[in-house]
């Protein structure tokens, strides 16, 4: 049997690098998986951790890559981190982005061929809302009849996913595509494409977004009496009720706001990388941005900082599939490694482990 | 005699130093064998470290323990029970739902026939007068009683030695008198037992010897038959404590005034509140005795605004207040201190700062338009921590971090700071030393002498006999009509205590 006392003097420094430790171990595992896999394994941890950045064959379209795979996992993750850090769970990110993205491409594709300035701001604002609707549900079910918000926000990604799928070949596809799935390209539709604001950097407006909420979300956790709330009631939510603080409240704020973030990360990957709806349209942001919550330490810069390491490692993956043929599902297992360990270390910082035999237990029938 | 019996148990030179602590500084003690031996001190003077050592749960750092002359260095409480110490902690490890004898069985380590084991406890009741019926499920009964389980689960391994950690804290003066027999039985029969309390009177009356630590150091060895409570206090603490001055404030207008209040508890094992109605004054402290679970949580949830209540139930100067919840309370002036520190009246993981938010952002203006304002909010900490003796170096520590005397005072501290009309407090010493316990109480002194109405509900007889004016008990939910203090007489006080208490 294992059993674990807090330790009384956790090291700052220890959980200040903890993230890099795991990141260090990530590389042993994954580099040990790789070799198991008849892979080099030196070869497989370069080309997804380095070649990404700097080799001169991969970088060029590795850099931009970066951001545009880091800017929706940056802004899923920090809506999520509010809800996290008062201990409500949003794990249906991933149907919230897809509804997002459904949602705007529905009123930008209902608005097409007219051309106006306010067509793609008022995609945006509808994105958001839909991510946010979508996220109530799971919210109001809980603070109504304390339903469990883990599995309900999960069980709806699934609906979701059919709501993709059923629109891509129905209501939302393409009436000149000659019958294949999907929607129109709105790349095509210039008043609701999102293009890179400068040419070659894969900077879109999804990513200045990211930025601009991660500076924000620092600025308002820090200083504003809602970051106060959220911590007190993760902390102490009795204290939170005796400082006179509806629990519902904060139940529908966090999923309202982690709901929006992640349907407009939906509308902007939509409107800008993805171009169209598609059957296949998520492909697990929603997931992963709960990796990047934790190895970012719920804190919006360390936010900032995990979006931009998993997106290295998403494009590092593809690279190293495409170099070694390493499987897509090792670099999935990979990625999961990362907050296993995480979590492992910042358990064994916490806590003493001690086993003890439990030989004492042991009794007569 | 005593030169021919060797002690039962002697600590040599016993040393344990934490972090930056030094929880025992070379501790040498002496129990004799069949004696009750006090063991007194402070929060903090290293009373439960040194039990902890004799009981296997902590080791020391250097020192000689000889139990039943011989070597003796448990590993654990398991091998200290096998040698044959035995605990009684003063918070109970029960299962409210199982039976009393299920209870004993889960915690024996030698195996028991579940049969043999219930006739035991039946015999064990009769010879030590430990009323108690095996097939009861616990969470039915009192704290007493809670109490002889432990204590049978004790003696069914035959302790040489039975270590009682603050026994009386949760019992009614009858139940009292009834441990205080059985302890003097078992001494008669040979135990030793290692009594460890802070009521002086107590220890005057039932132990034969006594020892003070104080930091860490034995500070004395006395005969506790031949030495008065004052000069017991005064070793304890180190200095003479000042007796609390009590003035009274004239206006009567009545401020809170509850009007037959039916409330069903939230908890399962709670107790429901029966029809209470009281009446506070301006300038006056009511104090609402009663043992732990009589309904001292519910109350105090109803008056916080935590729990809801009926219409008309309650009201604050005139007005219905039972729908408003605990943060428009206070914008009216009525604050609370609830009992439990952490988690409740404050958030562990937060410093002091952050935790003067919880309660006073808006009577000292701490948050403008949603933004906190931290400058102000440190400097109302600063002031709690000057104003209030708290001892913590700077007001960015952790709440967690506070010892309980320090926390306690801090967040008494936090609401007496905003010049509230009317305070409800339930147990405003609990687990705080005696010189923070005289100072919280002086202090809630000084704000009713400036009018404030107070509701002061405590376990401690003695406390609220000290300063309210009026004085009833909560028992099992209801309450006996209020009375004034000073005319009662501790036959009265014992009668109120156990009224209604059959049902």
């Amino acid at each position: 049997m294992i059993k674990l006392t807090p330790r009384n003097n956790q090291s700052k420094i220890l959980i200040a690098i903890t993230p890099i430790i795991a990141v260090l171990f990530t590389m042993i595992f994954g580099g040990i998986l790789f070799w198991v896999l008849g892979k080099n394994p030196f070869e497989a941890i370069k080309l997804i951790f380095w070649d990404p950045l700097m080799s001169e064959t991969f970088s060029d379209y590795a850099r931009p890559q970066i951001l545009v795979k880091a800017s929706p996992l940056i802004l899923i993750a920090l809506g999520l981190s509010v809800g996290f850090k008062a201990n409500i769970w949003n794990i249906g990110a991933e149907g919230q982005f897809i509804m997002g993205a459904l949602i705007s491409a529905g009123i930008g594709l209902a608005l097409y061929p007219m051309e106006n300035r306010l067509i793609f701001p008022l995609m945006v604002v509808c994105g958001t809302l839909g991510g946010t609707l979508w996220a109530l549900i799971p919210a109001i079910l809980k603070s109504r009849f304390n339903t469990n918000e883990i599995l309900v926000s999960l069980m709806l990604v699934y609906i979701a996913e059919q709501a993709l799928a059923s629109a891509s070949i129905g209501i939302l596809r393409n009436p000149e595509g000659s019958g294949f799935p999907g929607s129109r390209n709105l790349n095509q539709y210039p008043s609701a494409s999102n293009p890179e604001l400068i040419a070659g950097s894969g900077v879109h407006w999804g990513v200045v977004f990211s930025i601009l909420t991660v500076w924000f979300f620092h600025y308002l956790l820090k200083n504003h009496k809602f970051g106060f709330q959220i911590k007190l009631f993760g902390d102490a939510p009795r204290a939170a009720s005796f400082a006179g603080l509806k629990s519902n409240y904060i139940i529908l704020l966090c999923f309202s706001i982690s709901g929006g973030l992640a349907g407009m990360a939906g509308m902007f990957e939509l409107t800008g990388p993805a171009g169209a709806i598609t059957i296949d349209f998520n492909v697990g942001y929603g997931f992963t941005a709960i990796i990047v919550a934790f190895l970012g330490r719920l804190n919006p810069i360390g936010i900032l900082f995990a979006g931009l390491l998993m997106a290295l490692t998403y494009v590092g993956g593809e690279i190293s599939q495409f170099m070694l043929g390493i499987p897509a599902a090792a670099i999935q297992v990979f990625q999961g490694m990362l907050l296993f360990f995480l979590l492992s270390i910042d358990l064994i910082v916490k806590f003493q482990l001690s086993f003890i035999r439990n030989k004492h237990i042991s009794r007569k029938e | 005699m005593e030169s021919t019996n060797p002690p039962v148990l002697q600590l040599s030179h016993i040393s344990k130093t934490y972090t930056n602590i030094m929880a025992n500084d070379n501790i040498s003690l002496k129990l004799n064998r069949g004696h009750i031996h006090a063991l007194l001190g402070e929060n903090g003077a290293g009373k439960s470290t040194l039990v902890k050592i004799i009981y296997g749960l902590v080791k020391p750092d250097n020192g000689k323990m000889i139990f039943n002359e011989k070597n003796y260095a448990p590993e654990n409480p398991q091998a200290a029970r096998l040698a044959g110490v035995g605990m009684v902690f003063q918070h109970f490890s029960l299962f409210d739902s199982l039976t009393v004898a299920q209870n004993i069985l889960l915690g024996l380590d030698k195996a028991y026939s579940y049969d043999s084991l219930v006739d035991q406890i039946v015999q064990m009741s009769k010879n030590y007068g430990l009323a108690l019926n095996p097939k009861m499920t616990v969470g039915d009964l009192s704290a007493g009683e809670r109490q002889r389980i432990e204590i049978v689960r004790c003696l069914l391994q035959n302790p040489k030695l039975l270590i009682m950690d603050e026994p009386t804290s949760v019992l009614t003066p009858t139940e009292i008198e009834q441990l205080f027999n059985t302890l003097k039985q078992l001494s008669l029969q040979g135990t030793s037992i290692l009594y460890i309390s802070h009521k002086l009177e107590e220890v005057r009356r039932l132990c034969n010897d006594g020892t003070i630590l104080r930091d860490g150091k034995v500070i004395k060895n006395f005969l506790p038959s031949e030495t008065t409570s004052s000069e017991i206090a005064e070793l304890m603490v180190g200095k003479k404590i000042k007796p609390t001055v009590k003035q009274n404030s004239h206006s009567k207008e009545k401020i809170l005034d509850i009007k037959n209040l039916s409330v069903k508890s939230q908890t399962p094992f709670g107790t429901n509140l029966k029809n209470i109605s009281l009446e506070i004054n301006q300038g006056e402290i009511l104090g609402i005795g009663g043992v732990a679970g009589s309904g001292q949580d519910e109350l105090l949830l109803v008056l916080t605004g935590e729990t809801k209540v009926e219409k008309n139930t309650i009201l604050y100067k005139g007005m219905d207040i039972g729908h408003l919840n605990p943060q428009e309370r206070r914008e009216l002036g009525l604050l609370t201190a609830p009992e439990e520190r952490l988690g409740h009246a404050a958030a562990p993981e937060m410093s002091l700062i952050e935790n003067c938010l919880i309660t006073a952002k808006k009577e000292k203006n701490l948050v403008e338009r949603g933004w906190i304002k931290f400058g102000k909010t440190a400097q109302f900490a600063n002031d709690i921590m000057k104003t209030f003796d708290v001892r913590a170096d700077n007001s960015a520590n952790l709440a967690k971090t506070l010892s309980g005397g320090n926390l306690q005072k801090f967040l008494i501290g936090r609401e007496l700071s905003q010049n509230p009309e009317a305070i409800v407090v339930n147990q405003p010493t609990w687990g705080v030393d005696a010189s923070a316990a005289q100072f919280i109480r002086q202090a809630l002194l000084d704000l009713v002498s400036r009018g404030t109405a107070a509701i002061i509900i405590s376990q401690d007889l003695d406390e609220i006999l000290e300063i309210s004016d009026r004085f009833t008990a909560l028992v099992n939910g209801s309450i006996s009509t209020p009375k004034v203090t000073s005319k009662l007489t501790v036959s009265e006080i014992g009668l109120m205590l156990s009224t209604h208490s059959t049902n």
